[in-house]
C-alpha cells in the first residue's frame, strides 16, 4: 500500500508543468526527459558543435540535485521501495529506454508536453504506454503473481 | 544563459516528481493496479502538469520566439506509424516491469538503490540503441 496523496502530487505535478513552461518560454525546448537525455548520448554530431549540448547536461544534473535538495530542505530520507530483482531491472531498463526513444517520448515528452499542445500523436503514444504499463502491471502481479 | 535554465528547470522537474510522488516506483505501481492496492494519486500529478502546461504553452507560444533562442524547437512529426506504437507500447511495458520512467530514474540516482544501479545504465543502453534503430536518427536530424 501507498497513501493516497492528491494535494502533494497535484502540487509536484505543477512544479513539473511550471518547468515545462520555463523551458520552452526561456530556451524554446520542450521538457521531454527521454528527448533531453538521448541527445547527450552518443553519437554527438553536430550538437556539440552548435551548443545544444550544455542545457541537456545542465537540465539533467539539475534533476539529479532534486532529491538531495529536498533532503536538505525538508530533513527527511525520501520515501522509496525499488524492487531489489536485478534481472528484472535490468530487463525493465533496457525495455523502458529503447521504447521510449524509439516511440519519440516518455511520460513527459508525450504525457505532459506533448498531451498540452493536444497533438494526436502524443495523445494516441500516452494512451498505448498507459494501456500497455497497466497490462504489463496486471500479469506480475495478478497471473505472475510477482 | 542557456545552460543555468537548464539547470534551475532540471531542479524544479526534479523537485516535482519527488513531492509529488512519482519519483517512488512503488506509487507508480500501485496507480497501475487498479485490481489491486491503487493509489490514484498519479492521475494528480498528471492533472496538475497537463494543466500549468496547457494553460503556459498558450500564453508563451503566442509569442514570437523564446526568450534566449531563435525558434521554438516543437516536434514536426504528426505521424501516427508502427514506430510510434511500437516504441509506446514497449516503453509501457518497461515502466509497468520498474515503475521508473526516464524521469523519476535521475531522481533515483542519487538515493542508490539496488534497483535503480541495475535499471540505469540499462535505460541508457535501451535509450541509445533506439537512437540507433532504424529510421530513428535520420528522423530526428
Amino acid at each position: 500500500m501507498t497513501e493516497f496523496t492528491p494535494l502533494a502530487s497535484a502540487f509536484g505535478g505543477a512544479l513539473i508543468g511550471l518547468s515545462a513552461v520555463m523551458l520552452l518560454a526561456l530556451n524554446g525546448r520542450i521538457a521531454g526527459i527521454s528527448g533531453i537525455s538521448v541527445g547527450v548520448l552518443p553519437p554527438w554530431g553536430e550538437r556539440l558543435a552548435n551548443g545544444d549540448m550544455a542545457w541537456r547536461i545542465a537540465f539533467l544534473v539539475g534533476l539529479l540535485a532534486a532529491p538531495i535538495l529536498v533532503q536538505a530542505v525538508s530533513g527527511e530520507p525520501i520515501a522509496q521501495t525499488v524492487s531489489t530483482n536485478v534481472g528484472l531491472m535490468v530487463v525493465a531498463g533496457l525495455v523502458t529506454g529503447f521504447g521510449a526513444v524509439y516511440g519519440g517520448g516518455c511520460t513527459s515528452g508525450h504525457g505532459v508536453c506533448g498531451m498540452s499542445r493536444l497533438s494526436m500523436r502524443s495523445i494516441i503514444g500516452t494512451m498505448t504506454f498507459m494501456a500497455t504499463a497497466f497490462v504489463t502491471l496486471f500479469v506480475m502481479r495478478h497471473v505472475v503473481g510477482g | 544563459m542557456k545552460t543555468v535554465v537548464g539547470f534551475i528547470c532540471g531542479l524544479i522537474f526534479g523537485v516535482g516528481l519527488v513531492v509529488s510522488g512519482m519519483s517512488n516506483p512503488a506509487k507508480v505501481l500501485n496507480f497501475l493496479d487498479l485490481a489491486g492496492t491503487w493509489d490514484p494519486s498519479l492521475a494528480f500529478v498528471m492533472g496538475g502538469a497537463v494543466l500549468v502546461t496547457f494553460i503556459g504553452y498558450r500564453l508563451v507560444l503566442n509569442q514570437p520566439a523564446p526568450v534566449m533562442s531563435e525558434v521554438f524547437h516543437l516536434p514536426q512529426k504528426k505521424d501516427i506509424d508502427g514506430q510510434l506504437l511500437t516504441g509506446a507500447a514497449l516503453f509501457g511495458v518497461g515502466w509497468g516491469l520498474g515503475g521508473f520512467c526516464p524521469g523519476p530514474a535521475f531522481t533515483a540516482v542519487p538515493l542508490m538503490s539496488t534497483g535503480i544501479i541495475a535499471f540505469f545504465p540499462a535505460l541508457l543502453i535501451g535509450m541509445w540503441a533506439g537512437r540507433m534503430a532504424p529510421g530513428i536518427i535520420a528522423a530526428r536530424a
